[in-house]
């Protein structure tokens, strides 16, 4: 399989990466050789065989219900979630408006 | 008195034990190659002031008779993408440029619960994507490693972990910690003549460590030697209830345990591994590393890893799918950089972050996990991926009902001239075809230096072990250090 420019286009556009025309053009060809490379896998016999999620079986744990039982993943630190923020507002974070 | 810096982790907890030297001397002693290696571009954020003052909390600790933990007094470079408490984090990218944590991760916490200390955090392949150190938005690191007779070219010192690799074979700091997702602690040890393993996945915490690909990044010690590796690897492992893949068991004493007698030990050999491309002088120290094993005592057995050229492919549709939904996080909003062009909506604004912020090689790994995700191509690469993943640990398993360890370069070539592969990334990702298959079925594996090539640069040879087995391959590991009798290092030019 391989990707046109438009498809380029549009990966990059889900991946909410903003490229230029230059950068779609050069994408063309780098992902196309990487694609390529990767369809060998279609030649491997996979009937039967279970897609593997976990190199080693682990089962999901429960944590008990206590609140902030380990401080470092509870809550009440609204001031360190802030501290990287680009920009934050009383106590939010700020975004650009999002409705017209 | 001897130089301290040319001192390995137990060397120096002993000596700070015994009352040698302290750990503020220690601290200073490495502070100081750090700060006059700045040609090689090992770190991202120097801390000499913490190093300094986590070696007086072990000095003082020491003169009020407390226990002192296994790595009391041993300053460390902390790969950066660990996060660090107050200590900017960055994985090497512009997009978490000034990244200050607010929390300590697992791994780092154990460390420094353990008597280590802090050098600064090590450069390395942005977000861990590479396998040169070339991809990184601070700059290319520099191996200390020449060819020599007059050729300078600036060698890669391998990737992700190259600051790391660096950093300890210059003798930076005596250990430092790793990451390896697809070969990213073994390849660039290989490179610079140094030690380092990968534990089982799950052996070390994954929380508070910057993400790649979830199902396969691992941390693990680079060190000197096999002994410093176990002792370092007790030190960063354990059980965390924050990391729903962390392994719930006692951590093994490892070092303890350490025996180079392979009396009884089967050691395979996988005819797969022997392939096109591969340098004669790896091809002849995997013979020598076989003699080596012999000489120790362990049989050798032919086996075959049938599906091992499908792994690098299945590896590059797999990291990259991962990669795309971990990174997807990095938005403009919560931390790191923002870009809001003028008149900008939030979309647009992610957009133009994500833009900036990453580097080509980010990118171009998102782009593929984004495209292999997409509907209509979900099944034909990314389950198609997943099920070649099922078939190469089952390789493994059906390989270790014959054999304890198994025995294979790390690398396919030595270390290579920095903007060499960096053009073609095809080429590059090649590199990590002997360290990928481990990585894909979550197996331990080490790399031990164990010779030079003709230009005069460190091979590595590879030992990978059954699930949770860590300890016959630092065994295999500890009987091939004996051996090689690895004492080559680079000639100080920086």
């Amino acid at each position: 399989m391989s990707v046109d420019k438009e498809t380029v286009t549009k990966i990059a556009s889900l991946a909410r990466i903003a490229i230029s025309d230059d950068e779609a053009n050069a994408l063309v060809p780098e992902l196309n050789n990487i694609l390529g490379w990767v369809d060998q896998l279609g030649e491997v016999d996979v009937s039967g065989v279970e897609p593997m999620t976990a190199v080693i079986p682990n089962e999901l744990r429960m944590r008990e219900d206590i609140i902030n039982a380990d401080p470092l993943t509870g809550g009440g630190v609204r001031d360190k979630i802030l501290a990287n923020a680009p920009d934050a507002e009383d106590g939010f974070f700020a975004v650009p408006k999002v409705i017209e | 008195m001897t130089d301290i810096t040319e001192l390995g982790i137990a060397a120096i907890r002993d000596g700070v034990a015994s009352g040698d030297f302290t750990a503020v001397e220690v601290a200073e002693a490495f502070n100081a190659n750090v700060a006059a290696a700045s040609a090689l571009n090992a770190f991202i954020v120097e801390t000499p002031e913490i190093a300094i003052s986590m070696a007086k909390a072990v000095d003082d600790d020491r003169a009020a008779g407390k226990d002192l933990g296994k790595m009391a007094g041993v300053p460390i470079g902390m790969k950066d993408l660990f996060c660090t408490d107050g200590t900017q984090t960055t994985a090497a990218s512009n997009i978490l440029g000034g990244f200050i944590p607010q929390y300590e991760s697992t791994v780092s916490a154990n460390l420094w619960k353990a008597g280590a200390g802090m050098l600064g955090k090590l450069n390395l392949d942005q977000f861990a994507m590479g396998s040169s150190n070339e991809t990184s938005a601070f700059g290319n690191v520099i191996s200390p490693w020449r060819i020599g007779g007059g050729n300078n070219a600036p060698l890669a010192p391998g990737g992700s972990s190259g600051g790391s690799s660096t950093a300890v074979s210059a003798r930076l700091c005596p250990a430092a910690t790793g990451t390896d997702t697809g070969g990213s602690i073994r390849q660039p040890a290989a490179f610079t003549g140094i030690t380092g393993i990968k534990p089982t996945y799950g052996r070390c915490s994954r929380w508070g460590v910057v993400a790649f690909a979830s199902s396969l990044d691992q941390a693990g010690p680079m060190a000197h030697d096999v002994r410093d590796c176990a002792i370092m690897l007790e030190s960063m492992a354990g059980f965390d209830p924050k990391d729903t893949t962390s392994l719930d068991l006692p951590v093994p004493n490892w070092q303890a345990a350490l025996n180079s007698d392979l009396k009884g030990k089967k050691v395979g050999v996988p005819r797969e591994y022997r392939m096109e491309g591969t340098d004669q002088d790896i091809l002849d120290s995997w013979d020598q590393g076989i003699a080596w094993l012999k000489d120790a005592g362990a049989e050798i057995v032919d086996i075959s890893l049938p599906h091992t050229k499908y792994a690098l492919p299945a590896y590059y549709i797999i990291a990259p799918a991962e990669a795309s939904s971990n990174l997807s996080r990095y938005d403009g909003v919560r931390y790191g950089m923002r870009e809001v062009p003028e008149g900008a909506n939030l979309q647009d604004m992610y957009a133009a972050t994500r833009s900036a912020g990453f580097g080509a090689e980010v990118k171009r790994r998102i782009m593929i996990g984004t495209y292999v995700l997409s509907a209509g191509f979900y099944d034909a690469y990314y389950t198609q991926a997943q099920k070649v993943r099922t078939l190469i640990s089952q390789d493994f398993k059906a390989a270790f009902q014959q054999c304890d360890v198994i025995l294979a370069p790390t690398t396919p070539t030595a270390s290579f001239p920095l903007n060499d592969k960096n053009k073609d990334p095809l080429s590059m990702y090649l590199n990590d075809v002997f360290a990928v298959p481990a990585s894909m079925a979550g197996l331990p594996a080490m790399s031990v230096p164990c010779g030079l090539n003709k230009d005069g640069l460190p091979l590595g040879l590879q030992i990978i072990g059954n699930m949770l087995d860590e300890q016959s391959v630092l065994n295999a590991g500890l009987a091939i250090e004996e051996r090689a009798g690895f004492t080559a290092r680079p000639d100080k030019w920086w």
